[in-house]
């Protein structure tokens, strides 16, 4: 029987098995923040040894850090203890660390790609469950918790055991006005919150052979929110080219080299997948949530349903609650309070320039807030170079500093109790965005139109025909 | 990491599926960079008001001490089990959400399922997730919902949980899992133990970026 590409990356990176337990598997990139690893450090120091192969391990703050005044040191005091240990424990460790404002920091799953720190056919793990974001390049990653952080600072290995495995295909082409966002957001509405637990899953078909690498990291990046330990892509052209040529990658022939490697990270014609799931790309509509858990989902100008795919009854009717809303009530012309475009899920360069596309010789609407959070100071650059900032100030919006932001609602940018908020981040928990905010997750277009009419609507872009 | 053999307590309680841990403990109590003190902050917003004052009646204080058994009359008994519905502990990666379960007193979690991250977490805090068919957490909700005094009793060396009226049910946990707790193992050691295996397979695989 063939292997999936899971299993050749699971196999070639197994120090050992212990008996009747979890395997050792080796870790080729740690990627960490200020937010799980200081507890890790401590108690590496408690013990007294350091960071065993520092060169495996990049650094970055960006979960508490502002988002205005950036050059400023950072006002609330937590925050900055938390960032000043980052700084301390890294130095200590040799550790590379993308400090605030430096042209390489940014949030975890954004700027890790774009430095190439992120290759193929890797293991990669950090203290985030959105470490499945790197999945998109052909790689085992998956989040981990803080005694799993310290467990790869010392020994860069990890136990786990092996996960089952599920392979969802969609194939088909999209329809116009349809991003990466709606087809996970589809997805996951259609598997429940929890439907892919214990599992990997491998995306394949069409649509994800003609994504973008930043498509594939926003549908990557939300594998957890099924449950799925990650989510990965076969690599092929569009990776390559992605990699070639960034900070930290492979440089000329060496690069060739690697490329020979990876072609061969593919899953065999006759694996076998413990569950698999079809989905046709044109049944994919511009979708919205409506509750407090991604996967209450559903199209823009739909109804809420009466139930949602693995919500029990009371669970659905408090979660209704929470949002104000009712079953049976249609969102579309819904008037929104915020709109938050950033995070991992959603603050890469294409985000802006579909969102930029979409608000083109539009205005803001009067009485809505708008935060424009690039993911990294990468995608800041790129958003002035390509003249996105321009457009979006003549139509009326600012843009802030990169940084988690309002997905987690840790620094200052928190969504006001019972306001609601189109959020393109990967979460839509109650008091996620701040205590009682109401957030409505969405993709860059969405986000753009709520923007510029003060309401929920359908993507002047999208066209229910192809 | 302190050892596990057996849990004999009434339970909190939470019947709602989906328990994110966003909900366990909130991402603005995370700012800390010690390992304390979190069990004051479990399930925050559903024990306080947005201005910090507890909610009368929530569901997780007002269980969490119940009434002793039996005719010695000793006085309220902590609750060491929490007993939630299905897909227990997704989203968020957080430790802090095992810190803080464990830190309000509590010794296992039983649900139908746990979010990987969460069990993996969980189970490196010494707090047991416990992990029971649909149907027997059903039966173990509607027993303690008509009675919450009702004893549980985990036993990890049989791997079975019962309560009076509901059964017994026996759960999965992997022998080297189940060794390290009952002994108060931790993984990191054993894998330090094992230092010359990685360094072996680093020298095999030299070439790998």
């Amino acid at each position: 029987m063939g292997q999936t590409l899971f299993d050749k990356i699971w196999d070639s990176h197994r120090v050992m098995r212990i008996p009747d337990g979890p395997d050792v598997l080796y870790i080729d990139r740690h990627l960490i923040h200020e937010v799980t690893s200081p507890q890790a450090f401590n108690s590496l120091k408690d013990k007294g040894m350091k960071v065993f192969r520092p060169d495996r391990t990049f650094a970055t703050c960006d979960h508490n850090t502002p988002t205005l005044h950036q050059d400023r040191p950072i006002e609330d005091p937590a925050s900055a203890a938390a960032v000043a240990a980052l700084a301390e424990n890294t130095a200590a460790n040799g550790i590379r660390y993308f400090p605030l404002g430096d042209p390489g920091n940014g949030i975890v799953h954004v700027m890790g790609p774009e430095q190439g720190i992120i290759l193929c056919g890797q293991t990669v793990v950090c203290g985030d469950s959105h470490t499945a974001t790197h999945g998109a390049f052909g790689n085992i990653a998956f989040g981990i918790g803080t005694s799993e952080v310290e467990m790869v600072f010392a020994t860069q290995c990890l136990m786990q055991a092996k996960p089952k495995q599920a392979r969802i295909t969609v194939d088909g082409r999209l329809r116009p006005g349809v991003t990466p966002k709606d087809v996970i957001l589809y997805i996951i509405s259609r598997l429940g919150t929890g439907g892919c637990t214990g599992c990997f899953v491998e995306y394949s078909g069409e649509v994800f052979r003609n994504m973008s690498m930043e498509g594939r990291m926003t549908v990557c990046n939300m594998s957890i929110e099924m449950g799925a330990k990650g989510g990965l892509v076969a690599p092929d052209g569009t990776t390559f080219g992605y990699i070639r040529g960034r900070r930290f990658a492979p440089q000329a022939g060496e690069f060739e080299e690697c490329v020979a490697k990876w072609k061969l990270l593919h899953t065999d014609e006759d694996a076998v997948f413990d569950k698999e799931y079809r989905f046709d790309a044109a049944d994919i509509p511009p979708m919205i949530t409506y509750g407090t858990n991604p996967g209450m989902g559903m199209p823009v100008y739909a109804e809420i349903p009466d139930s949602a795919v693995g919500c029990d009854e009371a669970g659905f009717g408090k979660a209704l609650s929470y949002m104000g809303f009712g079953k049976g009530l249609r969102l579309e012309g819904f008037p929104i309070d915020y709109v938050f475009l950033g995070s991992c899920t959603n603050g890469r360069i294409e985000d802006f320039r579909a969102f930029a596309s979409a608000v083109k010789g539009r205005r803001k609407a009067e009485g809505v807030t708008v935060w424009l959070v690039p993911g990294s100071k990468e995608v800041e650059r790129m958003i002035e170079e390509e003249g996105i900032g321009d457009v979006l100030r003549t139509a009326g919006f600012e843009l802030r500093q990169p940084g988690c932001s309002a997905c987690l609602a840790m620094n200052a940018d928190k969504i006001p109790e019972g306001k609601y908020a189109v959020s393109t981040s990967n979460r839509n928990f109650e008091g996620r965005q701040g205590y009682g905010a109401r957030t409505i997750l969405a993709g860059p277009l969405v986000a753009a139109e709520a923007a510029v009419t003060g309401r929920i609507s359908v993507p002047l872009s999208y066209s229910a025909s192809i | 990491m302190q050892k596990i053999i057996t849990i004999h307590s009434p339970a909190v309680l939470v019947p709602t599926a989906n328990i994110d841990t966003d909900q366990i403990i909130p991402a603005r109590f995370l700012k800390t960079t010690s390992r304390d003190g979190f069990g004051r902050k479990l399930f925050y917003d559903w024990r306080y008001d947005a201005d910090g004052s507890p909610v009368r009646d929530n569901i997780i204080d007002r269980q969490m001490y119940c009434p002793a058994a039996g005719e010695n009359n000793a006085g309220p008994v902590r609750c060491r089990i929490l007993v939630a519905g299905d897909n227990f502990g997704c989203g968020s990666s957080r430790e802090h959400a095992a810190w803080a379960i464990a830190d309000a007193g509590f010794k296992a979690v039983v649900s139908s399922s746990f979010a990987d991250i969460f069990r993996n977490n969980a189970l490196n805090n010494s707090l047991l997730p416990v992990q029971v068919s649909a149907a027997f957490l059903a039966a173990l909700m509607s027993a303690i919902g008509a009675d919450p005094a009702l004893q549980v009793d985990i036993d990890l060396p049989s791997q079975t949980i019962s309560a009076e009226g509901v059964g017994t049910e026996r759960f999965a946990i992997n022998g080297y899992k189940k060794e390290c707790l009952m002994k108060g193992y931790s993984d990191i050691d054993y894998l330090m133990a094992h230092m010359d295996r990685i360094v072996g397979y680093e020298e095999e695989h030299r070439q790998m970026k």
